[in-house]
């Protein structure tokens, strides 16, 4: 489809103006702090990498960065995987309490996590999950649950019911027929859907922080150390700001071509 | 109107500079008769659906020519085309009417609004939709839906041809049949030429004067059902069509008589100069090789199996290491498992790599 | 497209069920008990009553008139939020690269700002936005405006709008994206046969089929965008005075700055409820659509 030349000029000038603040945010990481609030400069004059390379090189940072990759890898798994049948059945079924139940797990994703951090504290404490991977993945799983089968049911009705009474009939098992035919077709779907879980497990940090304490220490609360009793380390907090920007852009990356997926010759 | 021919034409989906072999539609010539039907058979990934996406001008040809009446029309975008598609599914605008969405393309195309309810009401009654007009067209079944993708084709009067894409996938297999029906008691009636494309061979057979099957990219054979069924001239199209499919077992063939595991075979027709290194062959449809009780002179079989297909019975039996396919004739039952095969002469075909040989009579 | 009536279904839904459940109704409880006692130093609760939402509710007391004016502006917000990165996102995604090289790199372009903590976005628009020492705030008084986050309100609405915006479209970019190309070419294919134009296009068939990405992406972006906390807080503190006092922020300062449990409880509860009504009236027309549909 011939869309024109003005579209793709929209688009070029929002990515310039969405990558200046991120512009910003690396040239406060380039900087000292004292730098930073002498005054307004574009180009740093000394740019130099320490902080990078603290981070990078800071046992802390490094294993908070670990420990909040696996839980959100977790999470998003977990998430994802529970979802997807929820979602069919919501999308397909009628059954008693489907719409009130369908609203009650998006007002989950309404309720501030503040208000969950005290009770999850008691609980995880209670089942000696405290302070693991698993108390952060678990507790995320509250927002991201809902808001996977929120998505996934939008996809799954958008393809059409027929597909899977002609799976039916040609003799699929239903576990076959999911796998390899239906998955597919909601690519897109489950693509973005990853990738959000992936991002609000990512920089969720009330709840990692408040249910971890030293082995799961997640990069979140380390960060909460650039506030020190000198003041704000503004370029440390940029620094960090600009390296937990990869793992996400990777995730993005992998999934691209499946929520970039068209269907060129129809569905089936 | 338009007879539409294709002039040695090719497609490749990597580019005109691919090597030939990997192209997804090898250089074909070919005339569609004005008010033909059509049916493009073959299976996933033959060409089929190349072949129509080139004529509706949705892909644009790698190579050749695509004339409409004699006029080259690869310059032409689809909607100049004069041509309507029904795709796998159905393809409706879910905001609109059935009344709407008829009249969609002749909305599009400026024409005044007596003439668009006039042609609309005409293809609603053609179609049977006239009781549904006002009704929001997601409302539909799928078949409703699939008649109005096909009438939003036949509205605009100065459509050529009609292409359909496998378009009964997500019909429900009773209504298939009236569907099919329908297509048929249309083109009778509109005098349109009509491609229709699947990979399955009742609705091929079924629905269309000729059947042109595809393999490959290739154009295997073109010709009428009977003919296809009679006379396949490659083993390919014996293979696909009919249920079950041709029996193609490799054989020694020499003047009137062919050699299957040591037993004798009579041809009716005599091939005697073969081409030398080649895979010889013979097919013979399941429908004119009986099963009979084991005799002398008889190819010996032993049958593996029955399948009782209601009006028929066929078997499957093994002739050395040949695998066979064969007539059950009425009240015939074998305890052992062995009997003979006895064929009809005139039904059994000699192919030299995978193509049909003509015998001398 | 019809259901079945299934109810073996609930199969399909038990872990879902499972996970969630486990997570939210014990907390409920915790904050329903709170918003009918009061807190006393040493932990000691009486009851009052309803005390606490009848000053909530009522606009002549002080807690009332601050709750009103909170609630005002986070409805004030979240409106102007969905009006501009609705149509934004839609059209951004109508934009993006379908095939080629340039998807990856434009997803992930896009996608940047969600991935930034959310006390980092503040923080670096704190600075960003300063007349003296940020690019920002000393580009736009440059350019002659009367530009000052933090002692001018208006400055301060604008920024708080532009770090949403900024921060936040891309989610409603990808869902739109992501439901764009899950239309099947045929769709496409069709309307070229049709001779529909550019924009019936769009009306008749991109419109309609997003449209049930669209509600996600609008319900997402409301509740986000009503309960919004920490880029207000630190890039205004909520001010200038009470400029910027989100109904959140006012909810923490009570809570732990006057460590008033029990009218905070009371204000969250009915923040909660606001929110949830409100959810529920749109979620309820999308449904009404929806059953219109199967009919």
């Amino acid at each position: 489809m011939n869309r024109g030349i003005l579209p793709k000029l929209g688009l070029l000038v929002y990515l310039v103006c969405l990558l200046l603040p991120i512009y910003w945010l690396i040239n406060m990481s380039l900087r000292t702090n004292e730098d930073i609030m002498s005054g307004l400069v574009i180009w740093p004059r000394h740019p130099s990498l320490v902080k990078y390379i603290f981070i990078l090189h800071d046992p802390t940072w490094v294993h908070g960065f670990l420990v909040s990759l696996t839980y959100v890898a977790i999470n998003t798994v977990i998430s994802v995987t529970v979802a997807l049948p929820a979602a069919y059945a919501f999308s397909r079924y009628r059954f008693i309490g489907d719409k009130h139940l369908f609203f009650w797990l998006l007002t989950n994703l309404m309720a501030p996590t503040a208000v969950f951090a005290l009770p999850f504290f008691n609980l995880y404490y209670a089942v000696g999950l405290f302070d693991t991977v698993w108390a952060v993945a678990l507790a995320h799983c509250l927002f991201n649950v809902p808001l996977a089968v929120w998505i996934l049911e939008g996809f799954i009705s958008g393809v059409p019911r027929e597909i899977d009474e002609t799976a039916a009939i040609d003799g699929y098992s239903f576990f076959h027929f999911f796998v390899r035919i239906f998955l597919p077709l909601i690519a897109n779907g489950v693509g973005v859907t990853a990738f959000f879980c992936f991002m609000f497990s990512w920089v969720e940090q009330l709840l990692a922080t408040t249910l971890t304490a030293t082995n799961a220490l997640p990069f979140a609360a380390v960060m909460s150390r650039t506030y020190s009793a000198s003041g704000m380390d503004w370029s440390l907090l940029a620094a960090a700001g600009v390296l937990t920007m990869f793992p996400g852009a990777l995730v993005i990356w992998f999934v691209r071509n499946h929520i970039a997926k068209g269907f060129a010759l129809g569905r089936v | 109107m338009a007879r539409i021919d294709l002039v040695d034409l090719a497609h490749s989906y990597s580019g005109n500079d691919a090597a030939p072999e990997s192209f997804a539609l090898k250089p074909i010539s070919m005339t569609w008769r004005q008010g033909g039907a059509y049916a493009l058979l073959g299976p996933s990934g033959c060409g089929k659906t190349t072949l129509l996406n080139l004529i509706s001008g949705i892909v644009t040809q790698s190579r050749g020519q695509i004339l409409f009446d004699g006029v080259d029309i690869t310059p032409l975008s689809t909607e100049k085309r004069n041509i309507a598609q029904v795709f796998q599914f159905p393809v409706i605008y879910d905001t609109m009417t059935v009344g709407q969405n008829l009249a969609f393309p002749l909305k599009n195309r400026g024409v005044p609004k007596a003439e668009i309810d006039a042609r609309v009401a005409e293809i609603a009654r053609l179609l049977d939709l006239t009781p549904y007009l006002s009704r929001r067209a997601t409302w539909l079944t799928a078949d409703a839906k699939q008649k109005i993708s096909l009438g939003r084709g036949l509205v605009r009067s100065d459509v050529a041809a009609v292409l359909f894409d496998e378009p009964l996938t997500v019909i429900d297999p009773e209504l298939k049949w009236q569907l099919r029906s329908k297509l048929k008691a249309l083109h009778r009636e509109l005098d349109l030429t009509m491609i229709y494309v699947t990979h399955d061979q009742t609705e091929a057979l079924t629905f269309a004067d000729t059947v042109v099957v595809m393999h490959d990219g290739r154009v295997v054979q073109s010709g009428t059902p009977a003919e296809l069924f009679d006379k396949p001239a490659h083993t390919f199209v014996g293979y696909f069509i009919g249920s079950p499919g041709m029996n193609i077992v490799p054989a020694e063939v020499r003047g009137r008589e062919a050699r299957i595991d040591g037993h004798t075979i009579a041809l009716d027709r005599s091939y005697d100069v073969l081409p030398s290194g080649a895979k010889i062959e013979i097919g013979v449809r399941p429908e004119f090789v009986e099963i009979v009780p084991p005799a002398p002179g008889l190819l010996s079989a032993n049958i593996e199996r029955i399948d009782d297909l209601g009006r028929v019975r066929f078997a499957r039996v093994r002739v050395g290491d040949a695998k066979f396919a064969a007539r059950v004739p009425p009240g015939f039952s074998s305890p052992d498992g062995a009997a003979a095969l006895k064929f009809d002469p005139a039904r059994v075909h000699v192919y030299a790599d995978s193509r049909l040989v003509e015998g001398a009579l | 497209m019809k259901k079945t009536v299934n109810n073996r279904a609930w199969l399909l839904v038990a872990p879902v069920m499972i996970v969630v459940l486990f997570s939210a109704l014990l907390p409920m409880m915790t904050v329903v008990n709170y918003s009918v006692q009061d807190a006393m130093a040493e932990n000691h609760f009486f009851w009052n009553g309803d005390a606490w939402f009848r000053d909530l509710l009522d606009p002549s007391t002080e807690m009332g008139s601050r709750f009103s004016g909170a609630l005002q502006r986070n409805l004030i917000f979240s409106f102007v939020v969905l009006l501009i990165e609705v149509p934004l996102g839609i059209a951004l995604a109508l934009a993006l690269p379908r095939r080629g090289w340039t998807v990856g790199p434009s997803l992930v372009l896009i996608a940047l700002p969600m991935l930034i903590p959310w006390n980092v976005v503040g923080t670096m628009w704190q600075i960003f936005a300063r007349a003296d020492i940020g690019l920002f705030g000393a580009a736009l008084n440059g350019l002659g405006l009367h530009y000052n986050d933090t002692q001018d309100p208006v400055s301060a609405w604008f920024t708080i709008l532009l770090i949403d915006v900024w921060h936040w479209t891309p989610l409603v970019i990808l869902l739109s994206y992501a439901g764009l190309r899950a239309i099947p070419d045929a769709f496409y294919q069709a309307a070229r046969i049709d001779a529909a134009s550019r924009w019936s296009v769009f009306l008749n068939i991109e419109l309609p089929k997003l449209q049930r990405v669209l509600v996600i992406a609008i319900l997402l972006r409301f509740m986000q965008s009503f309960m919004i906390y920490t880029e207000p807080f630190v890039v205004t503190g909520g001010g200038p005075g009470n400029a910027t006092t989100f109904l959140s922020i006012d909810l923490v300062k009570i809570a732990l700055g006057q460590v008033d449990l029990g009218n905070a409880a009371a204000m969250s509860l009915v923040y909660y409820l606001i929110t949830i009504t409100l959810c529920w009236i749109f979620f309820t027309a999308m449904t009404q659509l929806d059953m219109l549909k199967e009919a």
